[in-house]
């Protein structure tokens, strides 16, 4: 697994699954459909992502297709940040 | 089963109002009180409730509650006070603001928003809105919305600290209104009748132990749309049946759609009914006047805002059952 989408993982589990059942969580899994965040969720993801990679995250990119799983999630960090995020 | 149209709400309103006045003489029975309390807002809910509780248990047997606070529109109280007076039952007034004040509300509420506006202060007027389902596929993340002294306007997405600030802030209001409405029914010995219509109830807008906390909930599987037939059918007076759903919360105008809800309420009734009744986005979408693509984000945002409303209205979780009986759940029409 990539260095991003690890991360993106760990981050997820520890967060929103205290965790727990880190196993199960697949990387096409929707995090949304599967309850395992709400938009509020979604709003610490965001935090995250502005604090570990230092993306600046636009209201027209807060769209499903970025956030909702984490091969979304890895490949919206990558395209905003081509380099360091690799 | 029938095409979907508008008529899917269509209801005996004299057979329904019959059906909950009965209701509510159970209920206040059933707890042993001796009456019904009911915070009066201005806003059609609150006036239906009021009329279904008056024509239940008699005018003697109501007591109107009106709270308003400094954000309030200036019609509340007046509308609050004529409905008093066309319902013709005993009614207090308590003014929130200085309870509220007490509470540091407003402080904390304007400190959550200077993490998004920094200029944000004495002045200024403000309230919090989502982007339109319709018109793009983005999450649903809320901004505010604020206006200097000198009326020009500034609008800044909400992080999440900003968001959860305002909304904690903002909640102060609802859990006062239920604290003062829970004093007057323990001092009466009466119930409070909660006033969310299906819209309101099955979306989760409502805050928990706020006006989510009532005794009875009357209109809680009437669709909005219905809520507006029946107010005419009550009688209620013109301005109330013709006012537009707002929050009534933030001193900015704030529709409820920009607020909480994906459409207008009467295109959101359909909505929801669809979804409920496996009418496609296709179906629907001529019905309810928005492309099917739309009707689909529409959806989604229902069952989005379903899955928050069960945090909403759960009651405590103990590791061994609690919950005795299991609550009634109203019965959709």
């Amino acid at each position: 697994m990539e260095t991003v989408e690890k991360e993106l993982k760990t981050y997820v589990v520890e967060t929103f699954l205290f965790g727990q059942g880190g196993d199960e969580l697949q990387r096409d899994d929707s995090l949304l459909e599967q309850g395992i965040v709400d938009s509020t969720g979604v709003l610490e993801i965001v935090a995250f992502l502005e604090e570990k990679w230092g993306i600046s995250v636009e209201d027209e990119e807060l769209v499903p297709e970025n956030f909702d799983s984490l091969a979304s999630l890895t490949a919206f960090v990558k395209k905003k940040q081509p380099t360091e995020a690799s | 089963m029938p095409a979907f149209s508008e008529a899917v709400l269509d209801l005996d309103l004299d057979a329904e109002i019959s059906r909950i006045t009965g209701a509510l003489r159970t209920g206040v029975r059933r707890f042993k009180k001796r009456g019904i309390v009911v915070g009066i807002s201005g806003g059609i809910d609150s006036s239906v409730v009021g009329a279904l509780a008056v024509a239940a248990v008699g005018k003697a047997n109501v007591f109107g509650l009106l709270m308003p606070e400094r954000d309030s529109s200036s019609e509340t109280t007046p509308l609050g006070h004529s409905l008093i007076g066309h319902f013709g039952i005993d009614h207090a007034e308590e003014d929130l603001t200085p309870t509220l004040e007490a509470l540091g509300c407003y402080r904390r509420r304007d400190d959550a928003i200077r993490r998004a506006i920094p200029d944000y202060g004495e002045g200024w007027k403000s309230k919090i809105v989502l982007p339109s389902v319709v018109d793009t596929a983005q999450l649903r993340f809320f901004s505010v919305v604020a206006e200097n002294p000198a009326g020009e306007t500034i609008k800044a997405r909400l992080d999440l600290p900003a968001y959860l600030g305002v909304v904690a802030a903002t909640n102060f209001k609802q859990r006062c209104r239920a604290m003062l409405e829970y004093y007057h029914a323990d001092r009466l010995n009466y119930v409070v009748a909660g006033t969310p219509n299906l819209l309101e109830y099955d979306q989760g807008f409502f805050v928990k132990n706020g006006d989510g906390a009532a005794d009875l909930k009357p209109i809680a599987h009437l669709y909005k749309t219905q809520v507006y037939r029946m107010a005419v059918a009550l009688g209620l007076p013109e301005d109330i049946c013709s006012r537009p759903p707002t929050t009534d919360t933030y001193s900015l105008p704030q529709s409820q759609e920009e607020f909480y809800f994906s459409l207008p309420y009467d295109k959101m009734d359909l909505c929801i009914y669809a979804r409920d009744h496996g009418v496609t986005a296709a179906e629907a979408a001529p019905v309810v006047g928005i492309p099917a693509d739309a009707v689909e984000r529409v959806y989604k945002d229902i069952d989005s805002k379903r899955r928050v409303a069960v945090y909403l209205d759960s009651p405590p979780l103990g590791v061994a059952d609690l919950t005795g009986p299991p609550a009634a759940k109203a019965k959709r029409p």
